[in-house]
């Protein structure tokens, strides 16, 4: 495993130049880049920044509890699904112990699955084919959506269209193709009718065939430039994703796994209403995201990665038969131990855009989908935790709402947040191999994006240490000697470090 | 066209309105299917002419000058909820020069408030935001006040969240002359005018007020919310997206629909 302390600080920073990319494009969010360079162009430290702060944690506190799963949803525009939903499950642990219809979680499953093929298709189709059908380095005015549509216009047809079908899933099932409210604590507010049902059944097929035309192109550009896809980001860590009971994909519910570099189960079938001994949120002083890492391993070792890669190679199988022969020849393509190139997340994004279209037209045919029973009742409690797969990776929601119904503490670690640090060691991979010695150029800090681009990161959704940052106040006299120091640590306690 | 005088009518943007002997003029127009934007107004209770969204201008008269030019001099501005209606009059609600102050009042209302529709449970049922949409509010126009209120969460089963209050009183009048009970009243004066709870710790849940009460169910607002219930109804089905606020008069007041 990369060290991830490596290039993260300079020690003579005052002394080299600054390279900064802002913003970092075709990702959700605003980030920027700081690479510190000497005058031989040799890396020193590289930073991925988050450049905006969301706070919802905060202001979370103190609302009644069924506006949840509306307002945090607002933390994202690209998939607000999952936040809906991860609320949602929360939510149903405090109103009724966490029981569903069959008809609400199926519901809420062709909500998530909707959201799953239509965020996949907009990262893979708009954000990520410009670089791997043109180059990294290929003309910019080119390296965009509309060049591809220019150049490949069934491919980008395509990724639209396979978009607006997991956009329309999502309005049926919520009301709104962007912020619905379908899902309320304890079940749904609607069901299908029957021709909403039928409206999104007719194209079902098609979806799945464009899922495997998806599958095949980015299967072989890899299989095309080996030498490129598999070590460009190539950062060896823990894998962490929810498997089903059987160890198969979920991205709706299921328990925590994590396997290490080589594949190795490190835990597996873990609760995730644990999650919080389980895991520990770092927290460092230049960005507003944090850090997180599992607990045991410490903060050196114990980084991972969530998303596509990791769910692919952390579940035993996918429980629909196309998706399941491609993860089959996904992990053999890997060999004995799992794939940790960055570029890998992109085929197996395009390997769970094909089980999500599956899964829909599964969904689509069981009766339950147009069921009546949408609420469930059971005993209340005081806490609730609910995670799910977001397209990005696991996400976490965790309340504690009083007796009056009023949130009084909110905890998210979001799905990129997780990504935090693979990120950082990613581009900073990234920064070493192709840039040190080099005359910078455009197209070689597109490499720096490339590598953050794999893990579909969204910025925006991910900010959140309000009060956590640690900070360093020094009282300096007019001769430059520190005459006094204050710090603050992760948890706010604040300290004086006495000159 | 008939005699207004003659046949007790009047007449709203030039179309003739029954009315009855004793009306007011909203009432007359909500009567004959005609709509006329308010918030404070309720039909079970005495009009309290505090929004000011319901003004209507009464009687404007066009002359001509020495120099042949017509000139249209402006009638009385006056809120139609408190306004009895007289035979014969020519009331403007719906021209723009009415409909731009209306916007501008519902403006200040949103901006002084902290109303963030896309989390309200009252969202496609309430009466502000149905005008907002009415009358082309797309954007705030005025500065946030960004007000700090504390929701009160400590009625069993009702909620208030001030951040939404608009002072229109329909809880205070409808705990009053409906329920005897007197939960609610205004205090402070100017913009530090806020509705408060009768009771010694100032909290609902130590005043008498039970769920069934119409002051628990008059709100035009997402201020008085019934708890445990929350976005049930799904998009499509809810009050204003049937028919915006101004197509459906006879829904023109809150109704009892979260009991």
């Amino acid at each position: 495993m990369k060290h991830q302390f490596e290039l993260e600080t300079a020690q003579n920073p005052e002394a080299l130049k600054r390279i900064v990319i802002e913003p970092v494009s075709r990702v959700e969010g605003h980030g920027k880049v700081t690479i510190l360079l000497d005058d031989k162009n040799k890396v020193h430290q590289v930073r991925l920044h988050i450049v905006e702060f969301r706070g919802f944690e905060k202001f979370i506190e103190g609302r009644p509890y069924w506006e949840v799963p509306v307002l945090v949803q607002r933390l994202c525009g690209i998939c607000p699904v999952s936040h809906h939903l991860a609320a949602s499950k929360a939510m149903d642990m405090i109103v009724n112990g966490g029981i569903l219809t069959p008809t609400a979680e199926k519901v809420r499953r062709l909500m998530h699955y909707g959201q799953m093929l239509q965020s996949h298709a907009l990262h893979f189709f708009h954000l990520s084919s410009p670089d791997l059908l043109f180059g990294f380095d290929s003309d910019v005015a080119k390296r965009n959506i509309v060049g591809v549509a220019a150049a490949n216009p069934d491919v980008a047809k395509m990724g639209v269209l396979l978009r607006k079908f997991g956009q329309e899933v999502i309005r049926v099932t919520s009301g709104k193709r962007v912020h619905g409210t379908g899902s309320v604590p304890g079940g749904v507010n609607k069901s299908l009718t029957l021709e909403e049902r039928d409206y999104l059944l007719k194209d079902a097929d098609q979806m799945i065939a464009w899922s495997r035309d998806a599958v095949r192109i980015i299967k072989q550009l890899h299989k095309a430039n080996p030498a490129l896809y598999d070590s460009f980001g190539d950062v060896p860590s823990t894998l962490m994703s929810l498997v089903d009971e059987d160890g198969g994909l979920d991205f709706y519910h299921g328990a925590l796994r994590a396997r290490d570099k080589d594949g190795e189960v490190i835990f597996d079938q873990v609760s995730y209403q644990g999650y919080n001994s389980l895991l520990t949120e770092g927290v460092k002083p230049w960005s507003y995201m944090k850090f997180p890492f599992i607990t045991t391993l410490g903060e050196e070792k114990g980084w991972y990665k969530v998303g596509p890669l990791a769910r692919i190679q952390n579940c035993t199988r996918i429980p629909t038969p196309q998706a399941e022969a491609e993860r089959v020849e996904f992990v053999a393509y890997g060999g004995a131990r799992p794939m940790h190139g960055s570029l890998g997340f992109h085929w197996a994004r395009m390997i769970e855009m094909l089980c999500a279209a599956e899964t829909i037209k599964d969904l689509l045919l069981d009766p339950d989908i147009m069921g009546t029973e949408l609420m469930a009742e059971g005993p209340r409690r005081g806490e609730g935790i609910g995670v799910i797969e977001a397209p990005r990776g696991t996400l976490f929601h965790h309340y504690r709402v009083d007796e009056n119904d009023v949130v009084t503490y909110a905890n998210l670690i979001v799905s990129t947040t997780n990504n935090n640090t693979a990120m950082n060691v990613a581009v900073r991979d990234v920064a070493k191999h192709y840039l040190t010695g080099h005359e910078l150029t455009e197209g070689l800090l597109n490499h720096i994006e490339v590598a953050i681009r794999c893990f579909d990161p969204c910025l925006s959704c991910a900010t959140h240490a309000l009060g956590k940052m640690p900070l360093e106040v020094s009282l300096v006299n007019a001769e430059g000697v520190e005459i006094d120091r204050l710090t603050k640590d992760g948890e706010g306690r604040i300290g004086n470090g006495g000159a | 066209m008939s005699n207004g005088a003659d046949s007790k009518t009047f007449f709203l943007d030039e179309e003739e309105i029954p009315f009855e002997e004793g009306q007011t003029i909203i009432q007359a127009a909500l009567s004959a299917g005609k709509f006329i934007p308010h918030l404070c107004y309720h039909p079970e209770f005495k009009p309290h002419g505090s929004c000011k969204l319901c003004t209507v201008r009464i009687d404007s008269r066009t002359v001509t000058t020495e120099d042949g030019q017509s000139v249209k001099i402006p009638g009385r501005a006056a809120a139609s909820c408190t306004t009895p209606a007289q035979a014969g009059q020519h009331v403007e609600s719906e021209v723009p020069e009415i409909q731009d102050l209306r916007r501008t009042l519902v403006q200040m209302l949103l901006v002084e408030g902290n109303h963030y529709c896309p989390s309200c449970e009252k969202s496609g049922k309430c009466m502000l935001q149905g005008l907002a949409y009415d009358l082309g509010v797309m954007e705030p126009h005025f500065p946030q006040y960004f007000s700090k209120r504390e929701v009160d969460a400590s009625h069993p089963d009702v909620l208030l969240d001030f951040n939404r209050c608009i002072l229109c009183e329909l809880c205070v009048r409808a705990s009053a002359e409906v329920d005897k009970k007197n939960v609610f009243a205004l205090s402070g004066r100017g913009n530090t005018k806020h509705l408060i709870c009768n009771s010694e710790s100032g909290k609902l849940g130590d005043t008498n007020l039970a769920a069934t009460d119409k002051a628990a169910n008059v709100c035009p607002v997402g201020v008085i919310l019934h708890k445990r219930h929350g976005f049930e109804v799904p998009y499509g089905q809810r009050r204003f997206d049937m028919a915006p606020i101004s197509d459906n008069p006879a829904q023109y007041a809150p109704v009892k629909e979260q009991v």
